[in-house]
């Protein structure tokens, strides 16, 4: 089973790598040119070239790329990591007040998805100049932004969950005379768990995105975002710096992503069926 | 009618939707303390609506329900009701023991009462062995054993079951009544039992109450008068088939006869029945 799974992994991995070089020398060697784009070593450098530039110093007699992005990537795992926290909780909390009155539901729902459709690169510079002006740290600000890119799937997921309870299970909870907040944690929180986790999958991805999209406007140099915006300046010379900063990038994503596929493993009790 | 009513019902009607369908009309019937009551009739007679009156799940158009002296609404603040539903309705996410002792969880007992009173359930319902599994790793039969502990609890005066057995083979049934019947004498509940077959009702009630469809109405009441206690042999008492044509008769009185027939009593014999009471 476990093996299995490596096994795939591995094929697809291996097949993307051959796409990847098998698209380079196709392109290469018939002088392909969509529009503007070419096919060169500076558009489309080889996957070992990426991975290589990893272990070359970053700047003259500096410490190796891998060194200076391996602190990028905690730093802006700390923003995520703050921000996916926040915006989990926001998500939950207002997705509890919105399943407890339909009236609340119709009158804020349409603002909470409009809030989705505002660029997140418009509202950025305002976040870190409203939170700069009263003292918290930028790196604080990306975490908001990054949370407002989180708590929105939570919220709608939230909302889902804890309506999904079995009536029947209601009419028991009510047999019992249970309170409201008895009803809330011990039947329609563990009703919504899937439908959580399922939202904290999305959410985790998207607070890393929402993480290093925040850094640009915030101006911040010390994590991956400001790190592209370096490296972004040196495409022409060193194409491989950026593709590496963005194959960690990704690799941060992923882990964010694991690490709530293993928290799910362990809190979410369900018939075999029902686990993904 | 003697003895001190458990539930009163009076003149209770129901009706769904403004001016809708008329689910209930006019129903009266007085439940008195240790009775075994059956409620049975063809779909859309609206006896799981009567039982969901009872037990204040929904609210009578019109009618008076009085339980324990009280009204359906203080009877459930009380904790006067224990439900079992066909489906077990289970919580997934919860072990048996941990089912068995959620509404001891909202009585606010502490973890070693509860713990103790899980055991003597779990026993009387014959699970033991089975308290740390999950829901989905038990039989049908065993997880309904489940559900009729977890209602039996913190001890309920009225035990309300919505065709608890409804969903399971004859087999599994068939012992799940005399268990039913067991905890019955045990516990000293009252009970109010839906159902859709004939024989079950006459072996386990002590009086089955027959309704018929559109409106929902009490045809008759059969007094089942049966030796106590029940066994497998009074399947074969030559009382047994007699009520089982008596209820059979109501049924067709009330229009409803799209009941299960689980018995071998042939059609020939409800047709003689039905000339003689005629």
């Amino acid at each position: 089973m476990v093996a299995k799974r490596v096994g795939m992994l591995v094929l697809v991995l291996a097949a993307l790598c051959a796409f990847w070089e098998g698209f380079k020398w196709f392109g290469e060697s018939t002088g392909l040119a969509l529009g503007s784009f070419e096919v060169n070593d500076r558009t489309l450098p080889h996957i070992h070239d990426i991975i290589g530039q990893l272990f070359e110093p970053s700047r003259t007699n500096g410490p190796m790329l891998i060194e200076v992005l391996w602190d990028a990537a905690l730093f802006t795992a700390k923003e995520a990591a703050v921000g996916f926290v926040l915006g989990a909780s926001i998500g939950f909390a207002l997705g509890v007040v919105l399943a407890h009155s339909r009236l609340l539901q119709r009158g804020l729902l349409p603002y909470i998805v409009a809030s989705q459709t505002v660029p997140i690169l418009a509202i950025a510079p305002m976040v870190v100049v409203w939170m700069g002006g009263r003292g918290f740290p930028d790196w604080f600000s990306v975490s908001v932004i990054s949370a407002f890119l989180t708590f929105f799937p939570v919220t709608i997921n939230t909302l889902r969950g804890l309506t999904s309870a079995d009536p029947r299970a209601l009419e028991l909870m009510q047999s019992y005379a249970s309170g409201k907040w008895a009803i809330l944690w011990k039947l329609r929180v563990p009703t919504a768990l899937p439908y959580l986790f399922a939202a904290f999958k999305i959410a985790a991805t998207a607070s890393v995105v929402g993480a290093i999209i925040g850094e640009l406007p915030a101006s911040i140099q010390d994590g991956l975002g400001g790190a592209i915006l370096n490296f972004n300046q040196y495409y022409a010379t060193t194409p491989t710096s950026l593709w590496a900063t963005n194959l960690i990038a990704a690799l941060l994503g992923i882990t964010f992503f694991l690490i709530v596929v293993a928290v799910e493993r362990i809190v979410v009790r369900r018939a075999p069926e029902h686990v993904a | 009618m003697s003895g001190t009513s458990v539930v009163s019902l009076e003149r209770v009607s129901k009706e769904f939707g403004a001016g809708g369908v008329r689910a209930l009309e006019g129903i009266d019937l007085q439940i008195r303390e240790r009775e075994f009551i059956s409620l049975i009739g063809p779909s859309g007679c609206g006896k799981s609506t009567l039982l969901r009156i009872v037990g204040d799940l929904i609210q009578p158009s019109s009618g008076r329900v009085v339980v324990n002296g009280k009204t359906p609404h203080q009877a459930r603040l009380d904790r006067d009701y224990g439900i079992v539903f066909q489906d077990a309705v289970l919580f997934d996410w919860r072990t048996v023991a941990k089912n068995i002792s959620l509404p001891l969880e909202m009585v606010g007992w502490d973890r070693a009462k509860r713990a103790e009173r899980v055991n003597e359930l779990v026993e009387l319902v014959e699970l033991t062995g089975f308290e740390s599994h999950h829901p989905w790793q038990l039989s049908g039969g065993m997880q309904q054993r489940v559900s009729i502990a977890r209602a039996l609890s913190f001890n309920p005066p009225l035990l309300l079951m919505d065709e608890p057995f409804g969903a399971l083979d004859e087999m599994t049934r068939e012992r799940l009544n005399l268990e039913l019947l067991r905890i019955w004498e045990a516990s000293g509940s009252t009970v109010i039992f839906v159902t859709h077959s004939i024989a079950e009702a006459v072996f386990l009630s002590t009086r089955v109450v027959v309704m018929s469809p559109r409106p929902g109405r009490i045809v008759g009441v059969v007094g089942v008068d049966l030796p106590q206690p029940r066994t497998a042999d009074t399947r074969e008492e030559p009382g047994f088939a007699d009520l089982i044509r008596e209820v059979r008769h109501l049924l067709r009185r009330g229009g409803g006869f799209d009941v299960e027939e689980p018995t071998p009593t042939g059609e020939e014999d409800f047709i003689a029945a039905e000339e003689a009471l005629d």
